[in-house]
C-alpha cells in the first residue's frame, strides 16, 4: 500500500518533470505565441489585481491593530511600522497572493484545460500538427510568473498603506515618522526576494494547474476533481515550500 | 497503385484488455475505406493511432514507405499536416470563432497573408455551407454544423489523406445526406479517407472498400460488392443487425 502511494508520487514528479522539461524546450525554439501571452497576462494577472489590493489593503489594517495594541502595553509602538512593513513584504504578501492566485487562477486553468481535454480539443490540437505545450502550457506559466511578482509587490505596496491608515487613525502616528521607519527598515532585496517567491509560486502554481488539466478524465466530475486537486495541492507546496526558500534567502540576504 | 498508409501486426492493449491483436491493412492513393465493426472493437483507437494519437504496443505503421509510429511528438507535424484527422464531435476550439477555427491550421503552418488565409478559409466554409456561420463561436452551432466546421478545418490544408471518426454519426438525415456529400467533395479533389462508421449505407456510397475490425484483427477487407454477396455468417448477421 504505501510502496504503492510512493511509486505513483514518483511517477507524478516524473510526468510534472517531464512537462517543466518541454516547456523550458518550448522557451528557446519556435514558434512563440506573444499574442497568447499577452492574453493571458491581461487574463490571468489583471484580473486578479481588483482582489489582490483588497487583500493586501486588509492585511495591513489588521496587522498594523494586532501589533499596535499589542506592543502598545510595553511602550512598543514605535516599532510597528518595521514589524508590519517586513513581515508583509516578505512573507504575507508573496504567500497571501499567491494562494489567492492558486485558488483562482490555478483552479481556473486546470478547469479550461481539462475541459478541452475531455471535449478532445487537446487532442485536435496535437491532430492540426500543434503543440499542446507550447499553445497552452507556455503563455499560461510565463503569464503566471510574470504576473504573480507584480501582484506581491502590489499586494505589499497596499499593505502598507493599510498600516498607515490604522497607525495614523489608531495610534496617532505621524505619516512622516511612518514613511520614514519603512524606507529605512525594507531593503531592495527584501523585494526582490518577494519578488523571486512570488515567480517561483506562480511556476509551481500554473505547471501543476496545466499538468493536472491534461490528466483531466471523466468529464464535468473530473474538470472539477482537478481543479480541488490544483488548490489543494499547490496550496500545501506553497506553504511548505515557503519554509526553505525564506531559509535561503535568509542566509543570502541577511 | 501507390501506398500511403500501411498497418503491420498492430497491436494494443488497455491494462489487461486486448483491443487490437495483430491489425494489417493498406490504404491506397485515391481511395476510401470504412472501418466498421461492433462497439467497443477499437475502430477510434485504431484511427487514432495512425497519427499518433493513441500509442501502439507493436506493429509497424508506415506512411509512404517512411515508418512513422517510432516518431516523436514534434517529427510527428509533418505527418498531421498530410494526414488530418476530423473528430466525432468536431473537437471545435471553443473559445475562437468557427472562421479561426478553421483559419488555425493556416496560421500555423503556411505562410499565407491574411488576406490569402481569409479566402482559403472562405473557400473551404463554402464547401461545407458555413459561410455565414464564420462569425459564430461552436458553441452557438448545432452538432451537425461543428462536424461540418471540424471536416472544414480538417482540410484546411489540403492533406493527403483525411481520418473521419464517426462524422455522421447522432446526425439526422438531413444531415447525414449533406456531410456525405462533403465527403464525396473530398473524395472527388483527390483525398483519401479512412471512414469509421456503424452507418453502413453510409460506408456503401463513399467507399470504395469495406474493413469489418473483430476480436482485434481485421476480419473482413475487401470491396462493397464483395461485402454486400458474402455468405461469411458473421458478416450476414453483421450486415443486417446494423
Amino acid at each position: 500500500m504505501i510502496a504503492r502511494k510512493i511509486k505513483k508520487n514518483l511517477l507524478l514528479v516524473g510526468e510534472i518533470s517531464q512537462l517543466f522539461k518541454e516547456f523550458v524546450h518550448c522557451l528557446y525554439t519556435r514558434p512563440f505565441y506573444l499574442g497568447r501571452l499577452y492574453e493571458q497576462i491581461i487574463h490571468l494577472g489583471m484580473g486578479s489585481i481588483s482582489i489582490t489590493l483588497v487583500i493586501g489593503l486588509v492585511t495591513g489594517m489588521v496587522m498594523t491593530l494586532q501589533f499596535g495594541y499589542g506592543l502598545e502595553k510595553f511602550g512598543g509602538t514605535l516599532y510597528v511600522p518595521a514589524i508590519v512593513s517586513l513581515s508583509i513584504v516578505r512573507e504575507l504578501a508573496p504567500i497571501f497572493t499567491s494562494l489567492l492566485v492558486a485558488g483562482r487562477i490555478g483552479s481556473g486553468i486546470s478547469a479550461e484545460i481539462g475541459a478541452m481535454n475531455v471535449t478532445q480539443q487537446i487532442d485536435a490540437i496535437r491532430a492540426l500538427g500543434t503543440s499542446p505545450v507550447r499553445v497552452l502550457v507556455v503563455p499560461r506559466v510565463l503569464a503566471t510568473i510574470i504576473s504573480l511578482p507584480l501582484l506581491g509587490t502590489l499586494s505589499a505596496f497596499m499593505g502598507i498603506v493599510g498600516g498607515l491608515i490604522i497607525a495614523y487613525t489608531e495610534f496617532s502616528m505621524p505619516v512622516g515618522f511612518y514613511v520614514n521607519k519603512i524606507l529605512t527598515n525594507v531593503q531592495v532585496m527584501d523585494i526582490v526576494g518577494s519578488m523571486f517567491k512570488c515567480a517561483f509560486f506562480g511556476l509551481v502554481i500554473s505547471l501543476l494547474a496545466c499538468y493536472r488539466g491534461f490528466q483531466t478524465t471523466e468529464g464535468t466530475k473530473g474538470v472539477g476533481d482537478a481543479a480541488i486537486w490544483v488548490v489543494v495541492r499547490t496550496s500545501t507546496i506553497i506553504l511548505i515550500s515557503d519554509f526553505f526558500l525564506t531559509k535561503i534567502l535568509l542566509l543570502l540576504f541577511g | 497503385m501507390e501506398k500511403l498508409l500501411e498497418i503491420k501486426n498492430l497491436t494494443k492493449k488497455f491494462d489487461e484488455k486486448e483491443v487490437h491483436s495483430g491489425v494489417n491493412f493498406t490504404l491506397f492513393k485515391g481511395e476510401t475505406i470504412g472501418l466498421l465493426g461492433n462497439s467497443g472493437t477499437g475502430k477510434s483507437v485504431l484511427l487514432r493511432s495512425l497519427i499518433g494519437l493513441e500509442e501502439i504496443d507493436s506493429g509497424e505503421i508506415y506512411y509512404r514507405h517512411h515508418r512513422i509510429d517510432q516518431l516523436k511528438e514534434p517529427e510527428l507535424v509533418q505527418v498531421r499536416t498530410k494526414v488530418s484527422y476530423s473528430f466525432q464531435n468536431g473537437a471545435l476550439f471553443d473559445s475562437i470563432s468557427v472562421f479561426e477555427n478553421v483559419a488555425y491550421p493556416l496560421f500555423e503552418h503556411t505562410k499565407l497573408s491574411e488576406k490569402e488565409i481569409e479566402s482559403k478559409v472562405m473557400e473551404i466554409l463554402g464547401l461545407v455551407n458555413m459561410v455565414e456561420a464564420k462569425d459564430l463561436m461552436p458553441s452557438d452551432l448545432s452538432g451537425g454544423m461543428q462536424k461540418r466546421v471540424g471536416l472544414a478545418r480538417s482540410m484546411a490544408l489540403n492533406p493527403e489523406v483525411l481520418l473521419y471518426d464517426e462524422p455522421t454519426a447522432g446526425l439526422d438525415p438531413v444531415n447525414v445526406e449533406l456531410v456525405l456529400s462533403i465527403m464525396n467533395e473530398f473524395k472527388k479533389r483527390g483525398f483519401s479517407g479512412i471512414f469509421v462508421t456503424h452507418d453502413i449505407p453510409a460506408a456503401k456510397k463513399i467507399c470504395d472498400r469495406l474493413l469489418i475490425l473483430k476480436d482485434g484483427k481485421i476480419y473482413f477487407d475487401g470491396k462493397v460488392n464483395d461485402f454486400e454477396n458474402s455468405s461469411d455468417p458473421f458478416i450476414k448477421s453483421f450486415s443486417s443487425s446494423v
